[in-house]
């Protein structure tokens, strides 16, 4: 810890908060249809598309039909996806000729894009044309992030109705979401990065001559293009040849290797900047490059780096405050944004002071660098992954699977808890509404009223369908990963053994069923097995929260609103805020505690012993 | 009778005992979802120690907890119902088939109470049992009515007016009343007060119905957690290159699942609710349905009826004020006169005012010397005609309303002065009711009665205003006098010549604007309001109407009781939030005893060493076996250990919501997280000392 990293830290989060009430309002007003500076130009726009795609901007939708329309866009927008994704051979913007996805890559990654999740099953480099990337990825990752708003801003206006069977029109808030914020912030986002050297270019990947050539080690294959192998006799751990029944030595197949002398190298470029800004900003995280933000073209610079990271935060925390002035209660809001705000510091207090410790394993060197970048060092590096899964955005700069046990604890933690601390662009409110709740539930009960939330009664539909919002993500993670452990398919994907390895399962369907689509790293995904599981996985993580979020809408705007008494919970305040953070604490824990143990805790007390897998 | 009927708790303990083991049956275990679960663990663990032959100490030990868990929250559930069954059958024996006098064409023709029918006649004289619920006709009466409402002291009932209706099973005390049926068997007051206990406990409230909801999902989602567990542990097992370490067999998991679930709450969320209604009913209130008594939690506003709730009920005289030029002896004798045949409280007041202020006896009058003018609504006004006696003139004195009198002393060419105006106008805003004095033309001045506001009645106010429930009080006055009053007393708002309408559409405003209002009432011109209001307390003195619109039944008659109503019903609510925060606070310490006993071993280096999970046994418990048992065991007898605060309920304190909710999150919360540590140390500690784990 030095003053160069606290500046940076307070830095970080000051301009964050600054820009709270800035861009809240605003984003307040373009859902209101209030006028913004924006609009001498983008009105026009709006209208036309109104007008071409025969939106009646004055028809109002029960929650039914705007869930109903949040689900067909996704749907066809994963079908047009998944066949762009299984043709793009024949399409064009496709210098480098590559090849087709497999089904199960293209139905992974069309539902990971059109759910907001953008885990990525495959490296995009050497797997995406530049029309799959732009045409396709861009595109969802620009309509999922205002899809979620759209239902984030269907619920604030419903809360604030009263007596009214309907919540909005989503193709308003859709296109009012894209046109106004979504392509706006991801223009001004993307100018910087291309001044800081991230490409943005439609040439093909370019070639250069190594400064300093290299000799590797590569598999031999034949005329074919199938490896060559020998047969060598099986050792056991300890080098001792391995004897079968018969007391001879039993043989195993091994690669042959030949020496391969590079003096090239295949740069992959593209149109990245735009790509990355929206990626950023908008809670998707799916990279251009199968690093990631650890990729020197994608984040070149320490300064490229605070850009790109402030991108994740700004919308996520500006949302509270929109939902603040929609639901016409900014207090309330403002204490949501503590609990968000404390829980996020507290988990990337507990990170940072795990990174920091000393590991006996690799003798006790600091700071611990393997799998950072040296550019970031260990402060940004941890501060970058606890943000982009305490904000549902699943973008790294880092390889997670290589920090410290209790450090690679905190993403994991931040993904299970439901990714509320300010979470993913509308869904990261919407899903700490469901916790909401659950505390004004039992708080208000406990001060001996049936409960209410914002003048609005509490029953058994509201409970329902609260609930059905935690339980959903929770059981997508839990059940999935229970069947990896035991089936084959799902251990022969592990690179890693032991309690590591288990991590790896449990972060990848964490991440899914709560559409972050961080990757712990080190899992093998790209095979039937996990592309189908995690692909249902975001399905259920996606749609059960909206689906809830929704119902509950609805029966809210129908819903009479009665005036706050001193009698009525105050929604604001130390009591209410500790009660609410100790619900989300102890619902995440009880349901995740158990697992947690056979993972990274476990995982700790090994490497203090000195022993690794 | 509630207060009369002494319990006998050792029979109903016996009695609750049995219905425990009754209860086990399916049909009722499946009405409580998160209870059936556990005892589907206690059938499966049954069948498991049999099946499997692993008959061993502990899993026989485990197996017989989760069947106490399951005893116990039956046995919660059974003693709170024992005392409202006593109740219906004490009831139930009243209603013995008697002989009535029936009326037929003016002939008493005796015929058993059963074969009433409706709209027929029946005499009641001194020392028989009333047939049948019914209204009076004719004449007047005292009842006893102790037999329903346990007061001892026997009321009046009389024909007309809003004290006329007369319950069935009641007995006469004196004189000789004629009844109208209006209730035939099977449909009696009686009938519906038993139906009422027995009937408002089997449907679950809305907010039952939602809390379950929660738990239920809950229950789910600790199944889910529980059998994800073995494959995660054995793929650890297997990496560990170790084998049998991790203890997963079937009584273990169905142990940790049932101290997971909210079986705190769950075994005793039909208590509280019964218990609620319950404790309503050793206030003599009967509610029609646990949903009332929620709803009373939840009121908003209170309409209370000024007189008898936040006054005293009769208006005293308290001052005279004489008209310019006339002495007060003088207008205290006249007004003293004037009242001395007036049997109202307001009249003898006046009588007793003048004694005792001035020294003035009562004097005997009489016919044909006075003539008494008795108040009627036409004239509004009452009196006395003095002839001509003793050398003095006939005199003819009045007292009334203002303008009434005004009126009168006009008609006979008199002078109103002003100052009596003033007078009238001064006594009436500072919320009294003046009472104008006048002898022929003359006006003599003005006697001053007060309402006497009840002490003590304005910080319950103000305590219900921090509760959040605003107060509106009810009245006939005018508005100033309605507005003084209410000033006094502190209430939040009112409606001054209040018509029955006027509360009706004050109760439909309140609830456009989402409000939940509770009233009190006993007229028949009050059952429109007790039917539309959320919590409608009807008086037993009341009308039959009356009786039958309201959701609850005031035994006592006791218009304050609607404070209390509502106390009980938000104490209802505290118990069920507070055990239900409870119940999942709970579960952590659960988590520190039961994880590292299943998962202690693994990774371990050395056989029969400690894994590092081992290091999450923060109490030091003392084996895998015996912490196992402690949680369980723990989690059976919380369940027993709080049956007295599900019966009691939490206590309740007027204070803000947010000190309220504070205190209890402190206790319910913190405290449910960290006491269980204490206590499953202790069984551990004792388990290991007799020997019943190793």
């Amino acid at each position: 810890m030095n003053t160069n990293e606290i500046l940076q830290i307070v830095l970080f989060f000051g301009l964050g908060i600054a820009l709270t009430p800035l861009l809240g309002r605003f984003m307040f007003k373009v859902f209101t249809g209030e006028k913004t500076f924006l609009h001498p130009v983008l009105l026009p726009i709006e209208k036309l598309v109104y007008k071409l795609t025969g939106i009646n901007p004055g028809e109002e939708m029960s929650w039914v039909k705007y869930l109903w329309a949040g689900v067909i866009m996704t749907t066809v927008g994963f079908a047009s996806l998944m066949v762009l994704l299984m043709t793009q051979k024949w399409l064009p913007y496709n210098p480098q000729g590559l090849d087709n996805l497999s089904w199960h890559l293209a139905f992974n990654t069309a539902w990971s894009f059109t759910c907001n999740a953008d885990w990525q099953s495959y490296t995009g480099e050497t797997t995406m044309s530049y029309f799959s990337q732009t045409l396709g990825l861009s595109v969802h990752q620009f309509l999922s992030g205002a899809g979620g708003i759209a239902v984030l801003v269907a619920i604030g206006r419903a809360l604030k109705r009263a007596s009214v069977k309907t919540i909005g029109n989503f193709w308003v808030d859709l296109t009012r979401g894209t046109l106004y914020l979504v392509i706006p912030l991801s223009v001004l986002w993307a100018i910087p990065l291309m001044w800081q050297g991230v490409p943005q270019t439609w040439q093909p990947y370019v070639t250069a001559n190594l400064v300093e050539p290299y000799t590797a080690q590569v598999p031999k294959v034949d005329d074919k293009g199938n490896p060559v192998t020998t047969s060598v006799p099986k050792t056991d751990d300890k080098g001792q040849p391995v004897k079968g029944a018969d007391g001879k030595p039993v043989m195993v197949d091994q690669p042959v290797m030949v020496d391969q002398k590079v003096e090239t190298q295949l740069i992959p470029i593209g149109p990245v900047a735009s790509f990355e800004s929206c990626k950023q900003i908008f809670t998707n995280g799916g990279g251009w490059y199968g690093v990631n933000s650890a990729h020197p073209l994608e984040n070149p610079t320490p300064l490229s780096d605070f850009w790109e990271m402030l991108a994740i935060i700004v919308v996520p925390m500006a949302q509270v405050y929109m939902f603040g002035l929609l639901i016409g209660n900014k207090k309330h809001a403002w204490c949501l944004f503590a609990v968000m705000l404390a829980l996020y510091v507290g988990s990337f207090g507990v990170a940072w002071w795990a990174e920091s410790q000393p590991n006996p394993v690799v003798h006790n060197i600091s700071p611990l660098l393997e799998g950072k970048e040296q550019r970031f060092g260990v402060m940004n590096s941890v501060l970058w992954g606890v943000s982009c899964t305490a904000i549902d955005n699943g973008s790294v700069n880092s390889m997670h699977d290589s920090w410290m046990p209790l450090a690679g604890l905190m993403p994991m933690w931040n993904i299970l808890i439901g990714e509320i601390m300010f979470g993913g662009v509308g869904c990261g409110v919407y899903c700490m509404l469901f916790h909401v709740l659950i505390a004004v539930f039992l708080a208000g009960l406990m001060i001996g009223r049936t409960p209410e939330y914002l003048g609005k009664k509490l029953g058994a539909w509201e409970a329902t369908w609260a609930v059905i919002g935690v339980l959903g993500p929770n059981a997508a993670c839990l059940i999935p990963a229970a069947f990896s452990c035991v089936l084959p398919a799902g251990l022969s994907s592990l690179t890693n053994a032991g309690p590591h390895g288990f991590s790896e399962i449990l972060y990848a369907f964490g991440e899914a069923a709560n559409n972050n689509g961080s990757a712990f790293a080190g899992l093998n995904a790209n095979v039937p097995w996990y592309d189908v599981t995690l692909g249902l996985a975001i399905i259920i993580g996606r749609f059960a929260p909206i689906a809830a979020a929704l119902a509950i809408a609805g029966r809210m705007a129908a819903k009479k609103t009665v005036e706050a008494s001193p009698g009525t919970l105050p929604l604001y305040g130390w009591t209410f805020g500790l009660t609410l953070t100790g619900v989300i604490i102890i619902v995440a824990a009880l349901t995740f505690f158990p697992a947690l143990c056979l993972g990274p805790i476990v995982e700790h007390g090994l490497m203090l012993s000195g022993r690794v897998f | 009778m509630s207060t009369k009927v002494e319990f006998k708790y050792s029979e109903l303990f016996v009695q609750a005992l049995i219905d425990s083991f009754k209860k086990l049956h399916p049909r009722d275990q499946i009405k409580n979802p998160v209870m059936f679960v556990v005892w589907v663990g206690s059938i499966w663990t049954t069948l498991f120690l049999f099946g499997a032959g692993q008959c061993n100490l502990f899993n026989v030990q485990i197996c017989l907890w989760l069947w106490f868990t399951c005893l116990f929250a039956n046995f919660a559930e059974a003693m709170a119902e024992g005392r409202g069954k006593a109740h219906a059958d004490e009831l139930r024996k009243m209603r013995t088939k008697t002989m009535a006098r029936k009326l037929v064409g003016g002939q008493e023709v005796s015929v058993s109470s059963s074969e009433l029918k409706i709209n027929d006649r029946v005499v009641c004289v001194a020392g028989d049992l009333i047939p049948a619920d019914g209204e009076i006709v004719e004449g007047i009466a005292t009842v006893d009515e102790s037999a329903i409402t346990g007061e001892s002291a026997p009321v009046i009932r009389e024909s007309g007016g809003d004290r006329s209706a007369v319950t069935g099973g009641t007995k006469v005390t004196s004189d000789r009343i004629v009844i109208r049926v209006t209730a035939e068997e099977g449909n009696s007051f009686l009938d519906r007060m038993i139906s009422m206990i027995e009937g408002a406990r089997r449907q679950k409230t809305p907010n039952e119905i939602a809390l379950n909801i929660v738990l239920v999902s809950l229950t789910v989602l600790f199944i889910i957690v529980v059998f994800t567990l073995p494959p995660f542990a054995h793929y650890n097992e297997a990496a560990a290159g170790q084998k049998d370490v991790v203890l997963t067999s079937a009584p273990v998991l169905l142990a940790l699942i049932v101290c997971l679930i909210p079986t705190t709450i769950g075994g005793l969320l039909s208590a509280i609710g019964i218990a609620g209604i319950d404790r309503l009913m050793r206030r003599n209130v009967l509610a029609t349905s646990g949903r009332a008594v929620e709803a009373a939690g939840d009121v908003d506003v209170l309409l209370l009826d000024k007189t008898g709730t936040i006054t005293l009920g009769n208006r005293m005289a308290t001052d005279f004020l004489p008209a310019p030029g006339i002495k007060i002896e003088d207008l205290a004798a006249a007004a003293q006169l004037a009242s001395l045949a007036d049997e109202t409280p307001e009249g003898r007041s006046i009588v007793v005012l003048a004694k005792e202020k001035y020294g003035l006896r009562e004097r005997e009058l009489k016919a044909p010397l006075a003539t008494f003018v008795p108040f009627t609504a036409q004239t509004r006004m009452s009196g006395v005609d003095l002839a001509a006696m003793d050398g003095q003139p006939a005199r003819e004195i009045r007292k009334g309303a203002d303008a009434s009198v005004r009126a009168w002393v006009e008609g006979q060419a008199g002078l109103y002065l002003k100052e009596v105006v003033d007078a009238v106008e001064k006594i009436s805003r500072s919320g009294g009711t003046p009472l104008v004095v006048a002898e022929g033309p003359i006006v003599l001045g003005v006697i001053q009665l007060k309402d006497v506001v009840k002490g003590g009645i304005k910080e319950r106010f103000a305590q219900l205003r921090k509760m959040g429930v605003r107060t509106v009080m009810i009245t006939g006055d005018n508005p100033l006098t309605a507005a003084a009053i209410a000033a006094e007393a502190g209430v939040d708002d009112f409606i001054a010549q209040a018509t029955p309408e006027d509360k009706l559409g004050r109760i439909r405003q309140e609830q456009e604007g989402g409000k939940l209002i509770a009233m009190i009432g006993d007229g028949t011109n009050d059952a429109p309001a007790l039917a539309q209001a959320d919590v409608g307390v009807a008086m037993n003195t009341g009308t039959q109407a009356a009786r039958e619109a309201g959701n609850m039944l005031d035994l006592d008659s006791n218009p304050t009781k609607l404070i209390e109503v509502v106390e009980i019903g938000k104490q209802l609510l505290m118990t069920r939030g507070a055990l239900t925060t409870f119940s999942i606070a709970n579960d952590v310490s659960k988590y520190f005893a039961i994880l590292p006993a299943m998962f202690g071993l693994l990774y371990a280096t050395t056989a029969g060493g400690h894994g590092p999970l081992d290091k999450l046994n923060v109490m030091y418990l003392h084996s895998p076996q015996s912490a196992i048992l402690s949680a369980v065991i723990f989690n059976a007898l919380i369940i027993v250990a709080l049956i007295p605060l599900a019966l009691r309920g939490v206590k309740y304190r007027p204070l803000g919501a947010a000190v309220i909710l504070r205190q209890n999150m402190l206790i319910y919360g913190v405290g449910g997280i960290i006491m269980p540590f204490i206590f499953i140390k202790l069984i551990d500690v004792l388990l290991v000392a007799v020997h019943l784990a190793p």
